[in-house]
């Protein structure tokens, strides 16, 4: 007879508020060496900049003790880090327009006003949202949601076509991409979706070359989510969100069925539609030249579609070398889209290698929280969730800094937190927010669970075992 | 569902390590080809991003970095760029750089070894790092009388102080503005480059030290000298000086400047050389040998290929391996004979010094944004072009010139001139190169000069050495003289 004692889980929120202040410190302290080194002083509106981040951050953080006690403590921190190098970088390159051409965009400002309304939503996420379970009443709400805003761009009059890629859509006043909040509707419905059919899909058909493939007639979602993943690349000419709705999914397969041919699958479908659009379309075949010939002249010099803005990106990084110009010591500001696409080449340039691979390892540990988020919950819904969403977070981040450092072809993704834009702010605060409710239910100590008895040939349960499942057998 | 996610956990990770493996290639094991990649801003950037030294002319800078509020910081600026241009050159953004901007360019960013200790300092306080200010040696009137003299004429004036090599004067035109290189804006540099390329005279070509020309009679000082030199001859050894020279193995002949006699037949050497007698030192040449020639030449610092001041220079020559017509047609500076306005004033400085050839050079002193000298340049023995003695009896010939001869145009009332006229012929139905050198005072000598008007300039086929480099000359000298 086993039983099991409920240990005393330490919350975490005092742990959360330390690290809280070592964030501020690093995205303060980064906004004032900006100031220190563009102009030679501090900016002027330090403390009322200092005392907006931090009022933000509390804000988060006092409606964790308040809502969810239990969630993760480092996640929060990771996030105001990112958050803050992000925004110092973007006024750095606000100044550096503003000496060059006279005309301050206001980056920066914008940057710092869409983060206090993500973080406005992210607590508000928490606060109406109790239960993660919630949301999987509302899975092919989500799905239409999600495709409609994929669509989106495509509605005359709202869509509209920047820079040859169609991800834009406005709304009256508001422009927004459409596609980073798809992200998180898809999340929803993936999860959804296969939390219930995972028995059918995992079922096992024909066994070649010792890959055990799924049955034929199992293969129609895959095939549905791949069209549409097509014609995003095709229609909006996006191969970035292409690849990160599809490489969700691909993932969120793989964690529901545990079979590898649905990985190997996705993979094949996807790189053999990527094949075909890159000889049938010309500005997926251009980006894939610009990726292997960046330094061919040609292709340098050639506009649009040519490597230019790849390699200057390159350039930037590269005169960073280990360690860095400095904030406000180099020139990021000649890489085009340098505060949005290329900010990673902007602060590899001025922070180096040296605080490049430091932003690259708070990124790696927060998807890993949310990873370790989906190992703690107990409902598949609940890992699945936060499993696809940690994962998105962690490959958008893949394509976005692989893109710019020339390991896969470039897209035009952003850098979750660190780049400019309202749109991907806000959509990945809103996924923090949701590992954030995951991980109190992951933490939060059980409440008390009558005790299992290994009787009646029931086997007892291994630790690594997903308890639901067991659980609901037992009952 | 705990496996699968510990495996994307693994996946995950993999993704990340690729990322910094890949920032690691770029920032790190790349990093030395992508920044020294041509289409790299970033280097050209932090060149044009720090104030970079003047180039200075008695006191004055002629080139200098002045603060604006673009990209790049500091805007090259020249000050009278036409008078100025072969000795500074241009330093263009797209463009590069030539002549002193280009050879003294380590010294003028400051990112010569000799400026280490000045790195240092503005390292450890911070300081906006400064080139070091380049001290030329041109004396501005002589500059601007030469440039002044030469007016729309192609051609090119070299002054040198004899005892130094202190180069005085170094002008050629037609001139450019390389302010209209050095704008940043990349199309308007690249049109003003375009332009000079394509205008007459090829201007971004200093005609004073890269561009040779046949020297023509003014070579006569060093076939004067070789014959000197041997032994056998004096000022006063007479020459046969025919109407026509036949010349062997062939069936051409030398004649003289306008067809007539030299005066007398025979003629002195002193004579041959005062009245630049074609057929008296043709056959002197063909006595003397190739060889001697050669030798006497490469004395007087022909045939060097490495002759930097501290900019490159073309090299002068004198025919390898010349059959004895060729040697007479050389020996009055005219067939494979190839000298540079500097080369020839080479020749009237090292007969100047007595005849020792002091290494021409422009740049006096660099001096770093501290003022303090960062190095000095002292004179050399470039060689020992002719004994005392030979230069003595070179310089009573080249006033015979001046006095009484070719040169009666560079004389100055009260200061005696030593010099050698030139008209040098040029392809068939060309007018010929009209050319002068000198020195002066010819007793205590304070600056030798070599002049070269393009194709007789103003006068076209009228044109003589002597009618119309003699005068830009005397200009120089005056200049020079009075200041």
């Amino acid at each position: 007879m086993t039983t099991i004692e409920p240990h005393r889980v330490r919350a975490g929120r005092g742990t959360e508020l330390g690290l809280l202040l070592i964030a501020l410190i690093i995205g303060i302290g980064a906004y004032a060496l900006v100031g220190l080194g563009v102009e030679g002083e501090v900016p002027p509106d330090v403390v009322g900049y200092s005392a907006g981040l931090a009022g933000l951050a509390l804000l988060m953080h006092v409606v964790l003790r308040w809502r969810a006690p239990y969630a993760d403590p480092v996640i929060l921190p990771l996030t105001v880090a990112l958050n803050g190098v992000g925004l110092a970088m973007i006024y750095r390159l606000d100044l550096a327009y503003a000496a060059k051409a006279n005309h301050d965009h206001g980056f920066a400002a914008r940057q710092l006003a869409w983060t206090a309304i993500s973080v406005g939503l992210a607590a508000l996420v928490l606060v109406l949202l109790r239960d993660h379970r919630t949301l999987r009443r509302y899975t092919y709400t989500a799905m239409v949601v999600g495709l409609g805003l994929v669509a989106l761009p495509l509605v005359p009059g709202i869509g509209q076509q920047i820079n040859g890629a169609r991800i834009w859509a406005h709304i009256g006043p508001i422009g927004m991409q459409p596609a980073e909040f798809a992200k998180i509707a898809l999340a929803i419905f993936f999860a959804g979706y296969l939390v219930t059919h995972r028995d059918t899909l995992a079922l096992a058909g024909s066994k070649v070359l010792g890959l055990q493939l799924p049955r034929a007639r199992d293969l129609g979602p895959i095939i549905i989510v791949w069209a549409a993943s097509l014609a995003v690349l095709v229609f909006e000419r996006d191969l970035g969100t292409s690849l990160l709705l599809f490489g969700m999914f691909v993932a969120m397969l793989y964690l529901a069925t545990e079979r590898l041919s649905w990985v190997v699958i996705g993979l094949l479908l996807f790189v053999g539609g990527a094949m075909l659009a890159a000889t049938a379309f010309s500005h997926v075949g251009a980006r894939f030249e610009a990726w292997l010939h960046a330094l061919d002249p040609a292709v340098y010099q050639r506009t649009p579609g040519g490597s230019g803005q790849l390699v200057q990106g390159l350039f930037g990084m590269a005169g960073g070398g280990l360690f860095g110009t400095g904030l406000g010591q180099g020139r990021p500001d000649i890489v085009p889209y340098a505060e949005s696409d290329f900010i990673v080449a902007s602060l590899g340039e001025e922070l180096g290698l040296t605080g490049l691979m430091a932003l690259l390892m708070i990124s790696l540990v927060l998807a890993e929280r949310g990873l370790r988020t989906a190992i703690g919950v107990r409902d598949g819904f609940g890992k699945l969730l936060a499993g696809g969403l940690a994962f998105v977070v962690a490959f958008q981040t893949f394509v976005v800094v692989g893109g710019v450092t020339r390991l896969i072809p470039l897209t035009g993704l952003t850098t979750p937190f660190l780049a400019y834009g309202g749109s991907s702010l806000l959509a990945n605060w809103v996924i923090v927010a949701l590992l954030l409710r995951i991980s109190n239910d992951a933490r939060r100590p059980a409440p008390d669970v009558p005790a299992l008895t290994p009787a009646g040939g029931i086997p007892a349960l291994e630790p690594d075992d997903d308890p639901t499942e067991r659980i609901g057998t037992v009952r | 569902m705990n496996q699968p996610l510990r495996r994307l956990a693994t996946v995950v990770i993999a993704m990340f390590i690729a990322l910094m493996g890949a920032a690691t290639w770029v920032q790190f094991v790349q990093a030395k080809d992508l920044n020294a990649d041509p289409r790299n801003a970033r280097t050209l950037y932090r060149e044009f991003g720090n104030a970079r030294g003047p180039i200075v002319v008695d006191g004055k800078a002629v080139a200098e970095s002045v603060k604006v509020d673009d990209p790049f910081n500091y805007q090259r600026t020249y000050t009278d760029g036409d008078l100025y241009s072969a000795l500074t050159g241009f330093y263009s953004i797209v463009n590069g750089s030539t002549e002193l901007e280009y050879a003294e360019n380590d010294q003028l960013t400051g990112k010569s070894d000799q400026l280490f200790f000045s790195r240092v300092r503005d390292l450890l306080t911070g300081r906006q790092p400064e080139g070091a200010a380049v001290e030329t040696s041109i004396n501005p009137a002589a500059q601007k009388a030469a440039f002044k003299a030469l007016g729309d004429q192609a051609g090119a004036v070299v002054a040198i102080e004899p005892s130094t090599g202190r180069i005085l004067a170094l002008v050629s035109t037609p001139g450019y503005d390389p302010n209209d290189l050095a704008v940043h804006s990349s199309k308007k540099a690249s049109a003003a480059y375009a332009k000079l390329v394509d205008a007459d005279g090829n201007p971004l070509r200093s005609n004073a030290t890269r561009e040779t020309y046949p020297p023509g009679s003014t070579f006569k000082l060093v076939t004067a000298a070789a014959a000197l030199e041997s032994g056998d001859y004096d000022e006063s050894t007479e020459l046969p000086a025919p109407v026509r020279l036949d010349l062997p193995q062939t069936t051409a002949t030398i004649g003289n400047f306008g067809g007539g006699g030299c005066g007398s037949d025979p003629i002195t050497l002193a004579d041959a050389l005062r009245v630049s007698c074609n057929t008296a030192f043709a056959q002197l040449g063909m006595d003397l040998g190739d060889d001697a020639l050669r030798e006497q030449a490469d004395r007087f610092g022909f045939d060097d290929p490495d002759l930097t001041i501290p900019m490159g220079t073309a090299t002068s020559r004198f025919p390898a391996d010349a059959n004895p017509p060729q040697t007479a047609q050389a020996a009055i500076g005219q067939f494979d004979v190839q000298a540079t306005p500097l080369q020839m004033a080479m020749v009237s400085a090292a007969i100047a010094n007595d005849g020792r050839l002091m290494t021409p050079y422009v740049v006096d002193r660099v001096r770093a944004a501290d003022l303090s000298v960062v190095s000095e340049t002292k004179p050399t023995l470039k060689s020992t072009a002719v004994s005392p003695g030979t230069a003595a009896a070179l310089t009573d010939m080249m006033i015979g010139v001046v006095e009484s001869g070719s040169g009666t145009a560079a004389r100055i009332s009260g200061v005696q001139v030593a010099g050698k006229t030139g008209t040098a012929q040029t392809a068939e139905g060309q007018a010929p190169h009209a050319w002068f050198t000198g020195f002066a005072p010819a007793d205590k000598p304070q600056v030798a000069v070599a002049v070269i008007v393009e194709h007789g300039g103003n006068a076209g086929s009228e044109a003589t050495g002597g009618r119309v480099a003699a005068p830009i000359a005397r200009a120089v000298i005056e200049a020079v003289l009075n200041s």
